[in-house]
């Protein structure tokens, strides 16, 4: 068969993109295999593991649910972009210091939802820090560790 | 030399807590996995798996496959098993009477589990070669199927393998005094059957294989998420009839193992082959779906136990049978039998019982091969031996504290031999009792549990103890077996010129922290900076031929040989800097990087200069005397199986009696694992070895249908602990070093995984104990688990 292609422009960790891709594309095989981005992982390909996580115009999403098609005109940003602009630089020096990954392969999922939940500037409970990040598996921590480094950045940058 | 105890020397690093460099990159999202290398010509593989627990393989339809866009090659089993020297045969010699089928990397003339491989497809992209593999027509005949275990060997069941003559993998028996007559003695005598589902090891980062044959060099080089690089290089070479030393095997960072990736798969396998026969890079990566239906499973297992025991509580005598479905072969080249084999060892293990007896049976069944995964058979052993400890308390009016005071090995009472005869040594059951009660603040939570109960609140506290085998040796299983797997470990520590060290390692990092535990064991040794050391591991062109990481023995294998191997290189140092200086070595001493005075600590010479002079200027060396300034030492346990380890777990849940939905609010361990080197790599090993513990107790479960085919082969429908259901876990130690090596090290990797299901199935049945005489005896514990046992179902 023939592979059906569409050529989409949008931006990707500020950066100008056009491309052309096979409608079926995933967004995180795009970002990935296209772009060289590849600290998006893949995980369960379905939706429930997190480790896809990007943000689309400003909200996280399952990079494996979304095609890369749907993203024309949209505003990309992976873990490389939020690396590079420091916005989450005080999160991921507590991640290291509180060790609060294994294998890593999770992380830069983890990190943008958190990120997210730090956007919100509101004082959260253990419980309900828990509760905000369910949506991203990690099979090494425990999450416990997580917790600590969310908890931690939370209350500091809430004090600042 | 002797130990350089952590308090004795001002630049030790042993007992600190070091961030991991591997983590720095992690979070910046540059970690870089197998599927993240994809050199120019890349191939990708998809493969076409039987859809049938139990098939003949009647024909086979490549030619639409074969011109779809983009396929490079189509390749059956019966292709593949042209290229390979022999099939497996996963059977180990210390396992006396096993007997297992010979298997092809993917099924040649039938298939025996729902999804196994059939054919092999490659194309430009994983798209078109999962395109073509539709094309692809194979007739199956079906044929009768065999999933559940305890049908297996009954009259009139059909072997899976002809050839064996019946499903029976395995069977063993251990005796020790004589339970029969214990049991007529005894005051009480309890009896109870356990069921525990099948689970799988749900890495985040599923297998994944990237082979690239270079034709001219004859090469073959090999990225995979694997745990034991060497491992997988021997059994992938001496399958596809490559020399080994042609072979290099490079696993980079590695998304997650927990045993999985200890293991040889076809697929992987068949990648490998299809670079060999195109002479390009081709790549696998599973999905999520035939991850389910191909990764090994583990746990499937029923176990009956019975005790003998006095009314001052005292435990007389131990007799359990268990029986394990293992899969539709014997994994190779681990077998599928360790974990009964394990149930048997460590059940009771804590407890001093003059009587004993177990009997482990492992029959085969048309399912995913089962093998090791994290704490193989420890689970299993841990919830069957806690659950009977509990209810011995139960019916002497013992509090569960007591109880195990009563009944577990003293302290100053080793050595001494478990039931199935094997030493265990260095233990502190008592410790860790008293710490946890502490711990725990155990009064105060029953007088919680008790005003809660006159509200109609269920909360239920329990404990667990455990013994845990880790670091095995080469005269227990593997080595001793046959089976080419390492169990010594080996480190090569080099100066630079830079004065800098290079630390080369056996042993693996998954993100355990393994790299920077042996950095700063081979700091504190030399006497330099952890800054100054760098591991290397995971590439077998690099390192010396290693075990990888498994069974918890990188840092108790590995972490001796580089201690070892630094202080060969501080003697050699100390040794050319004397020659230097015109001294006595033993006036000398390494402090912080530089060669000092022993004693006054005044600097004599940094180790940057011994690695400029002992690499470039030589000549203001004596004659005759040549630094090699590399250094490789092994280390193999000796005289025993196991390290054995200790500990004991607290937990405190809430049970909707309702709905049967378990709250688990609060868990505690103490565990001793010998010479802690890094504190927080130790607790963290601990807390997500816990987690996933709670999930096979809670939530997992490969669930099969009566005609072998899986349920539920996603992360929707097998449901992995998130956070939100999770529990913080307060983690403490008892220190015991291991007086098997100087280092004192044991292992703490999977400790936590064995203990976590006990304690939370003790907890629930503590809950429920007011309500019911019915207990939870079955594995994962869903909601209809507890309403059966509370009689509302």
């Amino acid at each position: 068969m023939s592979e059906e292609t569409m050529t989409i422009s949008l931006t990707v960790n500020g950066e100008a993109v056009t491309r052309t891709v096979p409608v079926r594309q995933h967004l995180v095989d795009f970002i990935r295999t296209e772009l060289g981005f590849t600290g998006s992982h893949l995980g369960c390909e379905h939706g429930i593991c997190g480790a896809c996580s990007v943000r689309v115009d400003g909200d996280v999403v399952r990079g494996c649910l979304t095609l890369a098609v749907q993203c024309d005109g949209a505003e990309i940003v992976t873990i490389e972009g939020v690396s590079e602009s420091g916005e989450i630089a005080d999160l991921q020096e507590k991640f290291v210091d509180r060790n609060a990954m294994q294998c890593g392969f999770c992380t830069p999922g983890m990190l943008l939802t958190a990120a997210e939940l730090l956007s919100q500037k509101q004082e959260m409970s253990r419980e309900e820090i828990r509760e905000f990040m369910s949506g991203n598996y990690c099979r090494c921590t425990g999450y416990h560790a997580i917790v600590d480094a969310i908890e931690s950045i939370n209350n500091t940058r809430l004090k600042g | 030399m002797g130990f350089i105890h952590p308090y004795d020397r001002p630049n030790s690093y042993i007992g600190r807590n070091l961030s991991r460099t591997r983590a720095k990159r992690a979070v910046a999202g540059r970690g870089r996995y197998t599927d993240d290398i994809t050199p120019p010509r890349t191939l990708h593989a998809a493969f076409v798996r039987s859809p049938y627990a139990h098939a003949k393989i009647v024909k086979i339809d490549t030619e639409a496959a074969k011109a779809a866009p983009g396929v490079k090659l189509v390749m059956t089993g019966a292709e593949l098993k042209e290229m390979c020297t022999g099939p497996w045969v996963g059977t180990l010699t210390v396992f006396e009477g096993m007997k297992a089928a010979p298997q092809y990397p993917m099924a040649v003339d039938r298939a025996c589990w729902h999804g196994e491989p059939v054919v092999m497809v490659v194309a430009e992209t994983r798209a078109q070669a999962e395109d073509a593999g539709e094309l692809i027509e194979i007739a199956y005949e079906e044929l009768p199927v065999v999933i559940d275990k305890e049908k297996a060997l009954a009259p009139g069941t059909p072997a899976i393998h002809p050839d064996l003559g019946d499903n029976k993998a395995w069977e063993k028996e251990a005796v020790m005094g004589d339970v029969e007559k214990a049991f007529t003695e005894a005051d009480h005598v309890l009896e109870e059957t356990f069921y525990f589902g099948r689970h799988t090891a749900v890495s985040l980062e599923p297998r994944v294989l990237l082979a690239e044959f270079d034709p001219g060099t004859e090469r073959l080089t090999i990225h995979t998420s694997s745990q034991c690089p060497h491992m997988i290089e021997t059994v992938f070479a001496r399958t596809l009839g490559i020399p080994e030393h042609n072979v290099r095997l490079i696993s980079a960072d590695v998304g997650g193992s927990f045993g999985l990736k200890i293991h040889t798969f076809g697929d992987e396998v068949a990648t490998t082959a299809a670079s060999i026969r195109l002479g390009r890079p081709v790549k696998f990566v599973a999905d999520r779906l035939e991850s389910f239906g191909s990764d090994i499973h583990a746990r499937e297992n029923r176990v009956r136990a019975k005790i003998g025991v006095m009314n001052d509580g005292r435990l007389t005598a131990v007799d359990f049978d268990v029986l394990g479905g293992a899969g539709a072969y014997s994994q190779y080249p681990r077998t599928s039998v360790f974990e009964a084999n394990q149930i048997m060892n460590i059940t009771f293990g804590p407890y001093k019982h003059e009587h004993f007896r177990s009997k482990a049976t492992v029959v085969y069944l048309n399912a995913v091969p089962t093998s090791q995964y994290r704490a193989v058979g420890h689970p299993i052993g841990i919830s069957v031996g806690e659950f009977m400890m509990d209810w011995a308390a139960d019916v002497t009016g013992l509090d569960p504290f007591e109880i195990r005071r009563m009944n577990v090995m003293e302290d100053d009472g080793y050595p001494r031999k478990i039931g199935t005869g094997i030493p265990m040594k260095d233990l502190s059951h008592q410790a860790c009792l008293e710490k946890l009660e502490s711990l725990m603040n155990y009064k105060a939570l029953r007088e919680e549990q008790a005003e809660l109960r006159k509200k109609g609140i269920y909360r239920g506290i329990g404990i667990a103890g455990f013994i845990k085998g880790t670091a095995p040796g080469p005269e227990g299983y593997y080595g001793a077996g046959g089976a080419r797997i390492v169990s010594q470990d080996a480190t090569t520590v080099k100066l630079e010129p830079s004065g800098g060290v290079l630390v080369c390692l056996g042993v693996t990092d998954q993100g355990q922290g393994v790299d920077t535990v042996m950095e700063q064991i081979a700091a504190a040794a030399l006497g330099t900076s952890p800054d100054m050391v760098r591991a290397i591991s995971g590439d077998t062109d690099s390192v010396p031929y290693g075990g990888g990481t498994y069974a918890s023995r990188a840092t108790a294998i590995g972490g001796e040989a580089t201690y070892q191997a630094a202080l060969a290189l501080r003697a050699e140092i100390l040794e050319m800097a004397s020659k230097l200086l015109q001294t006595d070595p033993d006036a000398l001493d390494i402090v912080n990087g530089s060669v000092v005075d022993a004693g006054t600590e005044v600097e004599r010479i940094p180790l940057s200069e011994i690695g400029r002079i002992g690499h470039f200027q030589l000549g203001e060396l004596p004659r005759g005397y040549q630094p090699i300034l590399s250094h490789t030492r092994r280390f193999r346990l000796e005289g025993l199986p196991y390290i054995f380890t200790n500990g004991i777990h607290g937990a405190y849940l809430e049970v909707d009696v309702d709905t049967g939905w378990i709250k688990h609010l609060k868990h505690w361990v103490v565990e001793d694992c010998g010479r802690i080197i890094n504190p927080q790599l130790a607790d963290e090993q601990v807390r997500g070895g816990c987690v996933q513990g709670l999930g096979g107790a809670f939530y997992e479960h490969c669930i099969y249908d009566e005609h072998g085919q899986l349920q539920n082969g996603t992360m929707a429908d097998y449901i992995t602990p998130m956070m939100g259901e999770m529990p913080d876990i307060e983690v403490a130690h008892v220190q015991t070093p291991t007086s098997e090596t100087e280092l004192g090290a044991k292992g703490a990797g999977e400790s936590g995984t064995g203990a976590a299901p006990g304690v939370v199935m003790n907890a629930v049945n503590d809950a429920i104990k007011p309500l019911t005489k019915g207990r939870v005896t079955e594995q994962p514990m869903t909601p209809e688990v507890v309403l059966k046992a509370l009689g509302k179902v």
